[in-house]
């Protein structure tokens, strides 16, 4: 039986192309200034670079305070059940058109592997990429911040960063389409409204 | 007058290498000025129409004069110098308009603003002594101070006065917004300031007046034709081929070469050995990344071919100018007595043979500033390869440097994730193709 939730709201799903359209941009301006793209050009890659991952901290913080404000980050805590499940979904049920083993509802619409990969995605490549990316900006001032490393070092961890994002993004995507019919999920975050069920 | 012939830089004309210092004793190296000055002389550009009186060798034979040789002398004696007294000697050093460096010749006499933003005739109009300040007759440069005078700052009265860094009259973070508050990347500008001297991305080109020669093979010289010397124009209206001189390359617009250089510079010093690996650095930027005084500095390379002793291993001081009989090469063509001659007037030793080694000076470019529209781009520096800067060690340059091996580790793992998902998509459309 087919049932239509609304699962997003207006914040975020805004929210997630924002952050989709900038991380993608990142990406571009990011691998550009690294020396593997030629797009935009140096200097416009850099300074474009450095805005969209401005807006990107900005857009993070409104994010937070969201998710905190209304709770919503109860969606990203870790449970345990189903993970073998799901896994085994991907390998072989999908294939057999078995039923996803995690039902969404609206007050769990994440799955318990996409909470955890979130989680990580939140929790440490994140940080990761901001900290590292306020150093990138502010190495003239290390010394008066009493921060002692190398710019290079520095830039291996951004770039790692952005490598990891890659990767995320190129499985973030994939998944996307494993909805029945396949843009069923893409709908949901367009839309806000999914059909789930089968 | 008699000054200028102590002052004609004949470094660069013949292996009186290691002119350090004033305290280099000019007398060893009379005769090679005395060569300097025919150069100039029978040199058919020398422009003769500034109020110059022609050159005449002999009048500059007398020691005394030549022991005079100080800067205060030259600077009282210019008065209140233009761009002509300086440029009387400076534009024609290496004996021709702008032979020796490539950023001072004798357009600078009235630039455009294209040419030089500074001495810009119909502009800023500076004279060199704008820039280089005099204080008690001691025109600031690298000549009395090794390296030149003056920080890295605005040079406020305290300073004395010294104002020959680009810094002491823009400040060490000179890009500033002139609409905007605030601008990203004038800041970033001004960061580089650090590493980057304010040559390098100002002076994106050198030798953008006249021609300048990056190439002098001594070892053709001497040719005849039917007992007659040879002069073969080549390119630019430059000598190629000239019997006294030997071989000549020139070059316009060149992009420069880059090292650390913190203001001075190393030289081989008469008498030094060299060994045979080439080309022989004869002046040599000092610098590194660690030293604090140092920036990454453009260069003109000024490549040539010299005598050398292979078996003593030395540069060979050759004499060059004087009558049939002295061993003169300008008289007789002939290297070994000219070496024997020059050697011993140098009072080194000479071994009777003379072999040719490439070497090469760098000279350091601090002039025919280019208007700020023509400064160097972000790509010419940051770039993965071929690059200005691909052979500065040192820095973390992005876009030129990074990790090869998480670059392969990041590349190979996404690929992974993208061939999963493709096999994985494609095993998902062919079932569903199926099923239908
Ligand atoms: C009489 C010829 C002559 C005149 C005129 C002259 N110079 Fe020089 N100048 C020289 C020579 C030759 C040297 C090279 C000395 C050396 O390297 O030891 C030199 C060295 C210098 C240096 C240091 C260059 C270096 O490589 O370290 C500066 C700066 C300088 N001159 C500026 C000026 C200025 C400014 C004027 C005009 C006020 C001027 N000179 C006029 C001949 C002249
Ligand atoms: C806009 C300022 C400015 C003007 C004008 C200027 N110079 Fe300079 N000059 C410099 C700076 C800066 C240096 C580099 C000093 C250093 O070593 O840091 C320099 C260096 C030199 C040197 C030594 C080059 C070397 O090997 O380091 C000579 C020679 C020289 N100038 C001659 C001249 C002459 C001749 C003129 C006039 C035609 C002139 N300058 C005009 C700023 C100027
Ligand atoms: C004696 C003081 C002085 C020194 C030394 C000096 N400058 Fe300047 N420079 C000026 C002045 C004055 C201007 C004109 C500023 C204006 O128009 O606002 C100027 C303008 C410029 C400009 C802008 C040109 C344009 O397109 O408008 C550049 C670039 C520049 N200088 C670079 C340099 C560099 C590089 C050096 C060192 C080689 C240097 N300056 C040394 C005084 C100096
Ligand atoms: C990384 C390259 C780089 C370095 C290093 C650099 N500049 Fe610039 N500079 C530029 C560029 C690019 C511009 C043109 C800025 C613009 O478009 O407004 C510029 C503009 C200027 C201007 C004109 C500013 C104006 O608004 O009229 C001056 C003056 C100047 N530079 C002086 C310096 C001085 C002095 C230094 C050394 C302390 C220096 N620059 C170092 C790249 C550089
Ligand atoms: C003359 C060559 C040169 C040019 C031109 C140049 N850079 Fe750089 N850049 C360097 C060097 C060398 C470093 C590393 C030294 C350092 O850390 O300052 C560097 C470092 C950087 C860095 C990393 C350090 C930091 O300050 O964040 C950024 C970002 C950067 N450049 C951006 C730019 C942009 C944007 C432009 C053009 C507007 C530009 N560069 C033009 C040579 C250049
Ligand atoms: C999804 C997030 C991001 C990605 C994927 C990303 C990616 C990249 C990459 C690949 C580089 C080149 C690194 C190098 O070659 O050294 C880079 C550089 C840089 N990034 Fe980011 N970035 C992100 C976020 C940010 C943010 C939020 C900022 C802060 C405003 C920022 C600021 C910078 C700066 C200043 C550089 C230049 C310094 C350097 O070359 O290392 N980035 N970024």
């Amino acid at each position: 039986m087919k049932q239509k939730l609304y699962l997003y709201s207006r914040f975020e799903r805004l929210w997630h192309w924002a952050q989709a359209i900038l991380i993608i941009f990142l990406l571009l301006t990011g691998f550009e200034i690294h020396g593997s793209l030629e797009l935009f050009g140096y200097e416009k890659a850099y300074l474009w670079h450095v805005y969209a991952g401005v807006a990107l901290v900005v857009l993070t913080a409104f994010a937070i305070f969201w998710h905190l404000t209304t709770g919503a980050w109860r969606h990203y805590w870790p449970v345990k059940e189903k993970i073998p499940q799901i896994c085994y979904y991907y390998a072989v049920g999908i294939f057999r058109g078995e039923p996803h083993p995690f039902e969404k509802r609206p007050d769990q619409k994440l799955n318990p592997l996409q909470r955890l990969a979130y989680l990580l995605l939140k929790l440490i490549l994140y940080p990761l990429q901001f900290i590292t990316a306020f150093l990138l900006v502010s190495y003239q001032w290390w010394p008066q911040l009493g921060i002692k490393t190398t710019f290079q070092k520095v830039a291996y961890y951004h770039t790692a960063g952005a490598f990891a994002f890659l990767f995320f993004l190129i499985i973030h995507a994939y998944l996307s389409t494993t909805g029945r019919p396949w843009y069923s999920h893409l709908r949901g975050i367009i839309l806000g409204w999914e059909e789930v069920g089968c | 007058m008699a000054v200028t012939s102590n002052w004609c830089r004949c470094t660069s004309c013949h292996a009186g290498y290691g002119w350090k210092d004033k305290n280099f004793d000019f007398s060893e190296e009379k005769i090679d000025c005395l060569v300097c000055h025919d150069t100039t002389g029978t040199y058919k550009k020398f422009p003769t129409d500034c109020g110059y009186p022609p050159l005449k060798d002999k009048l500059f034979a007398g020691k005394k004069l030549f022991k005079a040789v100080n800067l205060s002398y030259v600077a009282q004696h210019v008065g209140h110098t233009t761009r002509e007294s300086c440029g009387k000697c400076h534009f024609y050093s290496g004996g021709g308009d702008g032979v020796k460096r490539g950023d001072i010749d004798s357009t600078l006499i009235a630039p455009s603003k294209e040419i030089d933003v500074h001495m810009d005739a119909k502009g800023l109009n500076f004279t060199c002594s704008t820039c280089h300040t005099t204080v008690a007759h001691e025109i600031d440069g690298r000549h009395y101070d090794s390296p030149a005078p003056g920080r890295r700052e605005l040079a406020f009265p305290r300073y004395e006065g010294h104002r020959v860094r680009c810094e002491s009259c823009h400040g060490v973070r000179p890009h500033k917004p002139s609409k905007k508050l605030f601008d990203w990347r004038l800041v970033k500008l001004n960061d580089h300031t650090d590493r980057v001297a304010c040559q390098t991305c100002h002076i994106p080109l050198y030798a953008r007046g006249k021609p300048t020669n990056i190439y002098w093979d001594w070892s053709t010289a001497g040719r005849h034709k039917d007992g007659k010397p040879i002069v073969k124009k080549g390119p630019f209206g430059r000598p190629e081929y000239h019997t006294k001189k030997g071989t000549l390359k020139w070059g316009k617009n060149l992009v420069p070469v880059y090292f650390w250089y913190n203001g001075t510079y190393s030289y081989v010093l008469p008498g030094e050995r060299v060994e045979k690996r080439e080309p022989v650095v004869i002046i040599r930027p000092n610098g590194s990344a660690e030293d604090p005084e140092a920036r990454i500095f453009p260069f003109k390379p000024h490549f040539g071919k010299q005598p050398y002793d292979p078996v003593n291993k030395l540069l060979i001081v050759p004499k060059l100018f004087g009558p049939k009989g002295s061993g003169a090469f300008w008289a007789e063509f002939d290297w070994k007595k000219s070496a024997a001659a020059g050697m011993a007037a140098a009072g080194l030793p000479f071994s009777g043979q003379v072999d040719f080694i490439e070497t090469v000076y760098y000279h350091a470019l601090s002039h025919m500033v280019a208007p700020k529209d023509k400064a160097l781009k972000c790509e010419a520096c940051h770039i993965r390869q071929g690059g200005r800067l691909a052979n500065i060690s040192g820095v973390y340059l992005p876009g030129r440097d990074r990790l090869v091996e998480l670059d392969k580790i990041g590349q190979a793992l996404c690929l992974i994730a993208l061939l999963f998902v493709s096999v994985h998509g494609l095993a998902r459309i062919i079932i569903s193709l199926k099923r239908k």
